[in-house]
Order: C-alpha cells, then structure tokens, then sequence
C-alpha cells in the first residue's frame, strides 16, 4: 500500500524567513504520527501546505496519493481537518452544527445518524445537543469540532493542536475519538507541542525551527536520548539543589514534590557512583533509580545540542 | 515553618448556583501547591476570594496571617498574583513594564531601582531590557510577568495557569525558577491543566462542582489509586486495542505507541480473560506488566462520572 503521506525537501519561506525547512518523511497508512514542537516551530505551516491551503516554497507533497500544489481539490475530498480555530457556527446548537457539516460533506440518512450517534456517545456531547455551540465549555467546543470534522470517514485527519487549552479528561475524550478511526484505517496526522501527548503517536516527529530533529517510535526514540536520567527521592529536595551543583558532568537538575531527577551525559554517571556522591551527613538519600528520559529530556537535549539552539 | 494559607468551609454563591461548596485547605509557607480541576470547577472563584477580590459568601480565609474577610487591602500586600492573561504593555519595553508595576505598587524611592534590576534579572531578561514586550516570544513575556507580579517582594505568588502556550524548554525554566523561589520560603499556589506540571507540586487539591474531591501530595493520590494499570506490547497494538475496546471497554483502554494500557479493577479475575482474549484474536503478547497510574488517571478517575472521593 502506498503511504498516506509523502514530504520530500518541503520548504515555506514568509519573507524571506524559513518557517519549515527541508522537511521530507513519510506517513504510513493507520498510522497515528505527530508533529510535535514548540509554538514557531514549523508544524501549523506544515499542516497547511499538506492540506493544500498554502502553496510551498519548494519541494513536494503528496497526501492519499495527490500532489498538494496540482490536485488540492482531490485532497480536500479525501481528508477531515481541524485546525486551532475551527469554525463552528456558535449561534447554532450543538445538533445543527453536526446537521450543517453533514450536509457540507454530502453525508445523509442511515450514515449520517449512526455516524452521529457514535460521536455523540465518543464525545459525551449527548445531554447537550440542545446547546448553542458558543456556550460550550473550551473542552466541549474542541470535541464538537473534532466530531464536525469527522462526519465523512475520512482517509486521513489532520489536526492542529486538538487539545492546547483542554482539561485532562475532555482531552481524554478527543483522543476517544481519534481512537474510533483506527479500526477503520483512517490514518492521523496530529501536532502538538505537549510531550504527554506524543506518547500517544505510533510515530513521532520532533520539529524545531522548521527542521525535523528525530523521527521514530516514542519507545524507540526514548532509547536515543543522549541523556541518563536518576530519580532520587530526599527528604527536602529543594535543600539540596545548590550542593548538587559540583557533581561531576551534572547536566540538569528538576525538582518534582519530593523527588530530583538529575540528567547527565549518557554513560557519564553510574548508579553507584551517584550513592557515594550523594552520601553525606545530616541529609539521608532514600532511594536512588535510573529511569527512562522522558520525551521532553529527550527533546531538550536535541535542541540545546543544535549550534543554533537556546 | 507555619500555616500561611487557610481556607476553612468557603462558600461562594452567585444567586441560586453554588460556585465553591465548602471548600477547606491549609499550605505551608515555602510549598508548592497545586490546585486542579476542570473548567468552571470552582478554582478561579477560590483564587479570587484568596486575592481579596471576591467577597465569600461565608466561611473563613487567612493569607499570609491577615484576614482576607476583614482585611483585603493588607492581604492584598502578601501577594502576587501572576496568569497567562496577567497584563503586560505590548508598546512599552520590558524595563518600562517593570518601571510601570513598581509606580503600581508604591516601591519606596530608595529600594525601587535594587529590586528593578533584581526582577529584570530573575526573569532572565537583561539583554532584552530595551526591547518592546509585544516582541518577546511567549516563554519571555511569561517570565516578564512574573517578574512584574514579584516586585513588591510578597512571600505569597498566586500562579494562575502560568504555562498555557509556553514551549517546553521555556516551561522548565520556569519551574526551575519556582522551585528556587519556594526553596527560598516563598509559598507558591498555582492552577494548571497538564499533569506533568502537577507533578511539581508538594501537594494537590483537585476541585471539581466546587468540592475538593482529593487531596495529598502526587505520590500518595497515585498510590491510592484502586486496581491495577497493565501496560501490554504486543506487535498488533491496533487490533488489541480494538479487540479490547470492543469486549473490555470498562477497562479504559488507551494506545500509547506500540503499547496499549488497560486498567483492571481486579487483575487476578481479570488478567487470565484478557490474555484469552488475545489468544482467541492470535495477537501475541510480548510483555505485560504493571505500571504505576499517571496523575491524569488520578484526575479522570476522579473528575470523570462516579468520581470517587479520596480525601
């Protein structure tokens, strides 16, 4: 099967300035793939140029087999897309918004009512079809615009920062959502600048000033991190900080509640070593871990490793 | 160290609708306390009372020793107040901006300019002094803000989602900030949505209909999380998932990757019916083990419908 999506050498300058720079990857049919990156770092622009709204710079794009300069119609027939300020039609309820979009994609009668009886139960907009979209809840608002998108079954959805400003269960819900298209194949293209987030991706890309830093499987992504992570729990983590700053090759220090986690270089440090260090009186370690970096350390330490980074 | 924020039994009512519902806390000076909950719960109603700009309707509320109900004004002086919509002047530059809050809060002549540059250099921004603040990208104009909400040296800093929109480099410089600040003695009380954010925190309050639903530091509303979080690899991710949704839903599959969690009520009973199912599918399990639950679990658990109390 050819891929769903295909970038090769993908450039967009806005007056002069690159925003996206050279992007080429694939995405591969059912596959969930996030874009995930900083705001500014290229992915809204990416999005665009893929759903055929903003012509490229340079190089090509193909989404669903098209070429997204010369058959953007044929695209557009074939994708569902949400972008961050989705329009829903706020004087109108919750029920005429689905009924509306329905009618925009040419979807009618058995389809269109066991299609949105399954994305009203997906997202638990049930209680509220009576309900002008605009005095929905920032929550309910972002799953309305996902179920509006998702009227036809796409073959490919994008979505742009589907849950910047949502709280964790609504958040939840959407990805109830997203994860009803993968029994049918649909494949998902999703950007976001939570990490959390992009353990959620089969794939992710990290993108940074319109550049692609990594591109994998999070599980194997975590294994490339340049970084060993130590979990170790104290009592008075704060009391320690200052103290901890002449261990040797000591990258970065995080205070969560009552753990530290200290980064250093891969290889740079062993468990042992660290007990011996941190063995001092008048403070007792309580435990001392190596964990798997998270995506962010990761992520952090691509881009503190560009020349150009900050 | 002693109690420097209490709230015991707040009430706010606007007409007929209950916003906070008797609502009681206490935070340490020098922790980090994390209040949590959905939209329209009842934590920016708290953190008006808290600020002295919202009269409760009853109940009793101290900050920083002061009485907040007799005595806003003084309250008022105790803390800082910093938010993601907090107002910085676009056209004017970043020292002006902080020149602007010291005027607002009356810094005396002879202390204004140490604890201007202090601020500007807290927030990291000496080479960005001159610059317009409406040209700072978002992680500095943060750091400006707080700078600005910390001129007048108050042992108290209410933070009100600070991070929205804040990349994640950004977002660890601040906590670093933070955490130096409440090291320092500071108390810092701060609302947020992302959960690996909650995890800085000392201690957590989730509110949800305008209750406290939990409480504890997120350790222990981890631990006390019931049942048990599988996580599976398996090479047909997919398809278990999809198995496992259609004839397990109520153990709240999720897709994480290459790796599907399933959250069993009880594993003993549990386990051996889905391993049957896996079997009857031919999805070959590589792995499955345990996990530790996320603070997003503890949050939809509790906030999601028959969310459980576990104060």
């Amino acid at each position: 099967m050819p891929s769903a999506i295909v970038l090769k050498g993908l450039v967009k300058e806005f007056s002069g300035i690159r925003a996206v720079d050279g992007l080429s990857f694939s995405v591969e049919r059912g596959e969930i793939f996030g874009l995930v990156g900083p705001d500014g770092a290229g992915k809204t622009t990416t999005i665009r140029m893929l759903v055929g709204v903003l012509l490229p710079t340079s190089g090509t794009a193909e989404v669903a087999g098209f070429d997204v300069v010369r058959q953007p119609e044929e695209i557009k027939k074939r994708i569902g897309y949400m972008s961050q300020k989705f329009s829903l039609y706020g004087e109108l309820s919750v029920q005429e918004n689905l009924d509306f979009f329905a009618d925009i994609y040419l979807v009618s009668g058995r389809e269109k009512e066991a299609r949105q009886k399954r994305l009203l139960h997906f997202s638990k907009l049930g209680p509220f079809v009576g309900r002008q979209a605009r005095h929905l809840s920032g929550g309910m608002k972002q799953k309305l615009g996902l179920s509006c998108a998702l009227i036809h079954t796409p073959e490919i959805l994008f979505l742009d920062e589907p849950t910047t400003g949502v709280d964790p269960v609504s958040r939840r819900e959407l990805w109830e959502i997203v994860y009803d298209l993968l029994e049918e194949n649909v494949t998902i293209f999703v950007s976001t600048p939570y990490m959390d987030e992009a353990e959620r991706c089969s794939r992710v890309a990290f993108i940074h000033k319109g550049k692609i830093l990594a591109l994998d499987d999070p599980k194997q992504l975590k294994t490339t991190s340049g970084r060993e992570v130590f979990e170790v729990k104290v009592k008075n983590p704060r009391q320690w900080r200052e103290s901890l700053e002449g261990l040797p090759g000591l990258l970065e220090v995080e205070i969560f509640g009552d753990k530290l986690h200290l980064s250093f270089p891969k290889g740079g440090m062993e468990e042992t070593a660290l007990k011996e260090l941190l063995a001092r009186p008048g403070g007792a370690v309580e435990s001392i871990r190596k964990i798997v970096p998270s995506l962010e350390d990761l992520f952090i330490s691509l881009v503190k490793g560009q020349p150009s980074g900050g | 160290m002693g109690i420097t924020i209490e709230a015991r039994n707040l009430v706010r009512r606007f007409g007929v609708f209950t916003a906070v519902d008797g609502v009681s806390f206490a935070v340490q000076e020098g922790e980090i306390f994390g209040f949590l909950g959905p939209n329209g719960a009842g934590k920016s109603t708290t953190i008006k009372m808290l600020c002295g700009i919202l009269a409760p309707t009853s109940g009793e509320l101290w900050v920083g020793g002061v009485d907040v109900r007799t005595y806003p004004e003084e309250a008022k002086h105790r803390i800082g107040y910093m938010s993601q919509k907090f107002s910085l002047y676009e056209d004017l530059t970043v020292w002006e901006n902080i020149e602007f809050y010291a005027g607002i809060y009356r810094l005396p002549k002879e202390s204004k300019g140490g604890w201007m540059e202090k601020m500007l250099a807290l927030s990291g921004l000496e080479e960005e002094k001159h610059r317009l603040a409406g040209d700072l990208p978002g992680g500095y104009k943060q750091r400006l803000a707080l700078g600005c909400a910390l001129l007048h040296d108050p042992p108290i800093i209410f933070l009100d989602e600070p991070t929205a929109g804040v990349d994640p480099i950004s977002r660890r410089n601040f906590w670093e900030l933070i955490a130096q600040m409440a090291g320092k003695g500071k108390t810092i009380f701060v609302t947020t949505h992302y959960m690996d954010e909650a995890e800085h925190c000392d201690r957590l309050a989730l509110i949800n209909n305008g209750k406290i639903v939990a409480a504890g530091t997120p350790t222990q509303l981890k631990e006390r999380q019931t049942g048990v979080l599988l996580e599976v690899a398996t090479l047909q991710p997919i398809r278990a998932f999809a198995l496992v949704r259609r004839e397990l839903p109520e153990t709240n599959p999720a897709l994480f990757g290459s790796l599907l969690h399933v959250s069993l009520s009880d594993r003993a009973a549990m386990e051996e019916r889905l391993l049957e199912l896996f079997k009857n599918e031919n999805i070959t399990v590589d792995s499955m083990s345990a996990i530790s639950f996320s603070l997003e679990d503890v949050f939809c658990q509790v906030m999601g419908p028959g969310g459980t109390v576990g104060v």
